[in-house]
C-alpha cells in the first residue's frame, strides 16, 4: 500500500515534470516541432493541397495561432495609438488583426510544394527573453527564403510575436499601415478599413 | 561601346530624379518617400500594366507550359544573372561567395546542361542575392529616397542607379547585339518572372490594406535585409505597450504628450514625440 502510492507520488510527478519541460521547450525545438507537424499535415490532406481556404484555415487556427503571442503583435502593431484606443476598440482591433493574418498565414501556406526547410543554430543565452528562431526555405534557381520567427518567453512558454519573410517583418509593414490609416481617419477609420478588408476577403471565397 | 548607353541611361536617371526632387511633396511615407504623391502615380500606372498586359500573359505563360519548362527558363537565366552576382560580391568584399558563384556557373553550365537545370543549388552551393545597388548599400551610401520606376517598379535613388545605370549596362542579355534575339530573351525572361510572381503577389495583395504602402514598406525593409546579408542589426523597438511603463512615467506621458519607448538593453532610451513614429528615415539605418 505505503509502495503504491509512492509509486503513484512518483510517477505524478514525473508526470508534471515532463508536462512543464514540454511548456518550457527550447524556442527553436518549438518551432521544428510545429513546422514538422504543420508539414505532415498539409502532405496528407488531400483537400489542402488543392487550397480548401476553410480547411488551411482550420490547420492555421488549431495548430500555429496557439503559439503566437495576438496582444504583443497588435500592440506593435497599432504602436502609440494603441495607448489612444478605448478597451472596446483595443479588443475589435485584436480580432480584426487575427482574422487578417490567419488568412495571411493560410494564403501563404497553401503555396507550400515540397520545399526543404532548414533550421540555422540558435544563438541563444539562457537568461534571454527574447530570441529569433531562423530558418530558410531551400528552392532551386533562386536564393533560398528566409524566415525568422521573434519569440519572446511568457509563463506559458515561448510566443512567437513577429515574423520576418525574406527579412521583411509582417508586423513592422502593418505598423507603417496602420499608423497611416489612424493619420488619415482615425482609429475608427482603420478599424473600418480592417473590417472592410477581412469582410471583402470572405465574400470573394464564396 | 557598352559603357556608353549605361552612362546614358545613367543621366536619364539622374535627370528623372531630379526633375521629380524639384516638385516633391510629402506625403505620410515622411522622410523615406517624399515623392509619394509622384510614385503612386507611376504606381497606378505600373499597376494597370500589370493588369492588362503582364499579368494575363504571365497566367496564359504559366497555364501553357509544364512546370519543368518554366523551371528550366527561371534556371537559365538565373545562371547567367550568377556571373554578376559574382563580381559584386567581389566588389563588396566576400571572395568566398564570389568563389561559390563563380562554380555555381561552371557546374550549371557543363553538368547542368547550359544552365537549365540547378545541379549547385542540390550540391549545397546555395545562390546569393547581390546587384549593385546592394554593393553601393555595402559601401556605405544610403538608399535616398523611395522611387518607384515606370515598368520595373519599387526602387530608391540608389538602387534605381544600380540598376539602370549600372546592372543594365553590363547585362549580358540587354547588351546582345542581335537586336530580335534581344527582345525575344528580354520579353521571355520578363514573362517568366511575373509568373514566378503570380502566387507571391496574390499573397501579398490580400494581406495589404493600401498596397502602394505594403509594396513600399516590404521593398525598403527587404533591401535592408539584403545588404546586410539576412542579418540587419535591429531597429529601434517599437512602441512599448503603456502597461509596461511605471505608473509615475505614465503619468508624466499623459500630462506632456511625449510618449516614451522603453529602452533595449542595447540601446539608450528614446524619446519620441507624438507624430513621429510613422516617418522613420530608413536612409540613416543604412549605415
Amino acid at each position: 500500500m505505503r509502495h503504491l502510492s509512492s509509486l503513484l507520488l512518483s510517477l505524478l510527478i514525473a508526470a508534471f515534470s515532463s508536462l512543464a519541460m514540454a511548456q518550457e521547450n527550447a524556442p527553436d525545438v518549438l518551432v521544428k516541432n510545429i513546422t514538422t507537424e504543420v508539414i505532415g499535415i498539409i502532405k496528407q490532406d488531400k483537400e489542402i493541397q488543392a487550397g480548401n481556404p476553410k480547411k488551411i484555415a482550420d490547420v492555421v487556427e488549431s495548430r500555429i495561432l496557439p503559439h503566437f503571442s495576438f496582444t504583443r503583435m497588435t500592440q506593435i502593431a497599432v504602436a502609440v495609438n494603441w495607448r489612444r484606443a478605448t478597451p472596446e476598440q483595443q479588443k475589435i482591433l485584436t480580432d480584426e488583426f487575427k482574422t487578417l493574418l490567419v488568412r495571411t498565414y493560410s494564403n501563404a501556406l497553401s503555396l507550400y510544394r515540397n520545399q526543404v526547410i532548414e533550421f540555422k543554430p540558435l544563438r541563444m543565452r539562457p537568461d534571454d527573453t527574447e530570441v529569433a528562431v531562423k530558418s530558410e526555405i531551400r528552392q532551386r534557381g533562386a536564393q533560398p527564403v528566409t524566415l525568422d520567427y521573434d519569440m519572446e518567453r511568457t509563463p506559458a512558454g515561448w510566443k512567437v510575436f513577429d515574423v520576418k519573410v525574406s527579412g521583411v517583418s509582417l508586423i513592422t509593414n502593418y505598423r507603417e499601415e496602420f499608423a497611416a490609416q489612424v493619420r488619415e481617419s482615425g482609429i475608427d477609420g482603420l478599424i473600418k478599413t480592417l473590417v472592410l478588408k477581412n469582410r471583402g476577403a470572405r465574400s470573394e471565397k464564396t | 561601346m557598352m559603357v556608353l548607353p549605361g552612362i546614358r541611361r545613367l543621366c536619364a536617371a539622374a535627370l528623372l530624379v531630379g526633375l521629380l526632387a524639384g516638385c516633391a511633396t510629402t506625403g505620410d511615407g515622411g522622410a523615406r518617400d517624399p515623392l509619394e504623391p509622384i510614385n503612386r502615380a507611376i504606381f497606378g500606372f505600373n499597376e494597370t500594366f500589370d493588369q492588362v498586359l503582364m499579368k494575363p500573359v504571365a497566367e496564359g505563360y504559366r497555364a501553357v507550359l509544364p512546370e519543368l519548362v518554366r523551371a528550366g527558363v527561371t534556371n537559365f537565366f538565373s545562371n547567367i544573372e550568377d556571373v554578376w552576382i559574382a563580381a559584386n560580391n567581389l566588389l563588396q568584399g566576400k571572395p568566398e561567395n564570389a568563389l561559390q558563384d563563380v562554380m555555381r556557373v561552371a557546374i550549371n553550365t557543363v553538368i547542368g546542361l547550359g544552365g537549365l537545370i540547378d545541379v549547385a543549388s542540390d550540391a549545397g552551393l546555395d545562390k546569393h542575392n547581390e546587384d549593385f545597388g546592394q554593393t553601393l548599400g555595402r559601401w556605405g551610401i544610403g538608399s535616398g529616397p523611395y522611387i518607384v520606376l515606370p515598368f520595373l517598379g519599387a526602387s530608391t535613388l540608389r538602387d534605381g542607379i544600380g540598376l539602370l545605370g549600372v546592372d543594365y549596362a553590363v547585362e549580358p542579355v540587354w547588351n546582345l547585339d542581335h537586336i530580335p534575339t534581344r527582345n525575344t530573351l528580354y520579353a521571355g525572361r520578363t514573362v517568366n518572372a511575373r509568373s514566378d510572381a503570380l502566387d507571391a503577389v496574390r499573397v501579398m495583395e490580400e494581406a495589404a490594406l493600401d498596397k502602394y504602402r505594403f509594396v513600399r514598406d516590404s521593398y525598403l525593409q527587404r533591401r535592408r535585409s539584403l545588404i546586410y546579408d539576412g542579418d540587419p542589426p535591429r531597429e529601434r523597438e517599437p512602441d512599448a505597450p503603456s502597461s509596461a511603463l511605471p505608473a509615475a512615467m505614465q503619468a508624466a506621458v499623459e500630462e506632456t504628450g511625449i510618449e516614451i519607448l522603453l529602452p533595449r538593453p542595447d540601446a539608450g532610451a528614446l524619446i519620441a514625440y507624438p507624430g513621429m513614429t510613422g516617418a522613420w528615415p530608413v536612409a540613416r539605418s543604412f549605415r
